[in-house]
């Protein structure tokens, strides 16, 4: 099957590349733009593990075609750092401890940063709500709540960002 | 796992979309949000030679109010359902299922049209299109044709929509005043389909239920509208003894499929309990308790 030309932003740069179409989203980022922040893990959109910011709205990219893509905007995890410096998300799971064997965190703090854009002052249920598509086998989750509670008041306190 | 091989095809027009269903076929298959399909197509379970991508036609999304209904385009979100004021105020049993869909992620993707054309008794919008009696605008080379919901499932993955036909628009009835809807939902976890849900709508005038609309998710091949449990409350003052007579017609007409969720006695069972529960529900939302 012939491949095609796509090219969309991916954190801040304009990328280009050819894929068939089968490929999916997740493989493209990692493995043809080497950007293996975001984990494959269940591959079947239970997980999470897989999620990034595609025009603004998280989703997962295991089950996006990289295709689906063309013309379009990309985060992952390595575009929350800014100059250097970590996002206070990133911040916080440290500080928090919302993370043990480290494997849902790319997932985990894309949503969370996307969640947080669209409820700056969740409750705790909303976060639960809000990040019930992210599974963790470590933490039990309660250490992630706190991270993303912590995160949420430093934002606000910094203006949103 | 990756799907198989296929043409990728993104039309911006329902005309092209439709245009390209002709020309290629049985080959064809539409993509919605990709939630059903993709994975079906990792498993092979689907191997559609040209995948059609709806995506990309804007005329296929979006909420608005016409002549007291609601027309919600086949590919809105779940969450734009969540989010919509309208369908709150107008069409509150859509967003209420909507919310016990997937989850946030896949709620990005996930489209209501999606999830009605699919065919899968395992999803949500089927028995809450069957309790708000709904209507689905068609369209195919031959021109639009509007088919109520009731009937529009024929078995598993499969509905009244032809191979040459786009399903484009759901057209909802507004809720009268003195209205009451609920839908519930038993699932393991956050994500799962359904062991069993109900989904009930009904208008109450005075004390006497006026009208009553009660469905069920995955109690069956398709969603099933119980319709002799509706007739035991329709016309009555709706006290425990009528709820529970409609459970026990609700659970006569379940007949579920085996799997890991539970056999089909346990299904049954619980798709009575959910019958009951949004009957209860419904009726403390239209008494505004």
């Amino acid at each position: 099957m012939a491949k095609k030309p796509i090219s969309f932003m991916l954190n801040g740069h304009k990328v280009e590349t050819l894929v068939e179409p089968r490929e999916l989203l997740i493989h493209v980022i990692r493995e043809q733009l080497n950007q293996t922040g975001s984990h494959i893990g269940c591959e079947t959109s239970h997980c999470g593990a897989c999620t990034v910011d595609l025009n603004g709205r998280s989703v997962k990219s295991c089950t996006v075609l990289a295709v689906q893509a063309e013309g379009g905007t990309v985060m992952t995890v390595e575009g929350l750092p800014k100059n250097g410096a970590l996002h206070p998300l990133q911040e916080a799971f440290t500080q928090e401890h919302g993370l043990q064997c480290g494997y849902c965190t790319p997932g985990m703090l894309v949503r969370a940063y996307r969640f947080l854009q669209e409820n700056p002052n969740p409750t705790e249920e909303q976060i639960r709500f809000g990040m019930s598509g992210n599974l963790c086998r470590c933490t039990g989750y309660m250490n992630i709540v706190k991270a993303v509670q912590s995160a949420a008041k430093k934002m606000q306190a910094a203006g949103g960002k | 796992m990756i799907p198989g091989t296929f043409e990728y095809h993104a039309p911006s027009t329902v005309d092209e979309a439709i245009h390209m269903l002709g020309e290629y076929g049985d080959e064809a298959k539409l993509l919605a949000g990709g939630h059903s399909l993709l994975p079906m197509m990792k498993l092979r379970f689907a191997e559609p030679g040209h995948l059609i991508d709806l995506n990309r036609v804007l005329a296929l999304k979006g909420i608005r109010e016409q002549g007291g209904m609601i027309h919600i385009g086949a590919m809105t979100t779940e969450n734009e359902l969540i989010a919509s004021e309208l369908l709150r105020k107008k069409c509150p049993l859509i967003p209420e299922a909507a919310r016990l869909i997937a989850d946030p992620q896949v709620r990005n993707c996930g489209t209501i049209g999606g999830d009605i054309a699919h065919g899968d008794p395992g999803n949500d919008h089927p028995a809450i299109m069957l309790a708000t009696e709904a209507s689905f605008v068609l369209r195919g080379r031959g021109g639009e044709r509007v088919v109520p919901a009731d009937g529009f499932f024929l078995g598993t993955y499969s509905t009244q929509l032809a191979a040459d036909e786009i399903l484009t628009e759901i057209r909802v009835p507004s809720v009268p005043p003195g209205s009451g809807y609920a839908y519930c939902k038993l699932k393991r976890k956050t994500g799962d389909f359904a062991t069993a849900a109900a989904a009930v709508q009904l208008q109450l005038d005075g004390k006497t239920c006026k009208k009553i609309v009660i469905a069920l998710t995955n109690a069956g091949p398709t969603a099933l509208k119980a319709k002799d449990a509706a007739a035991v409350l329709t016309g009555k003052t709706i006290d425990d003894k009528l709820i529970e007579q409609a459970a026990q017609k609700a659970m006569a007409i379940c007949d579920p499929a085996e799997d890991l969720r539970g056999d089909r006695e346990y299904k049954t069972h619980m798709a009575g309990e959910m019958t009951r529960r949004a009957i209860r529900q419904a009726l403390a939302r239209a008494q505004g308790k």
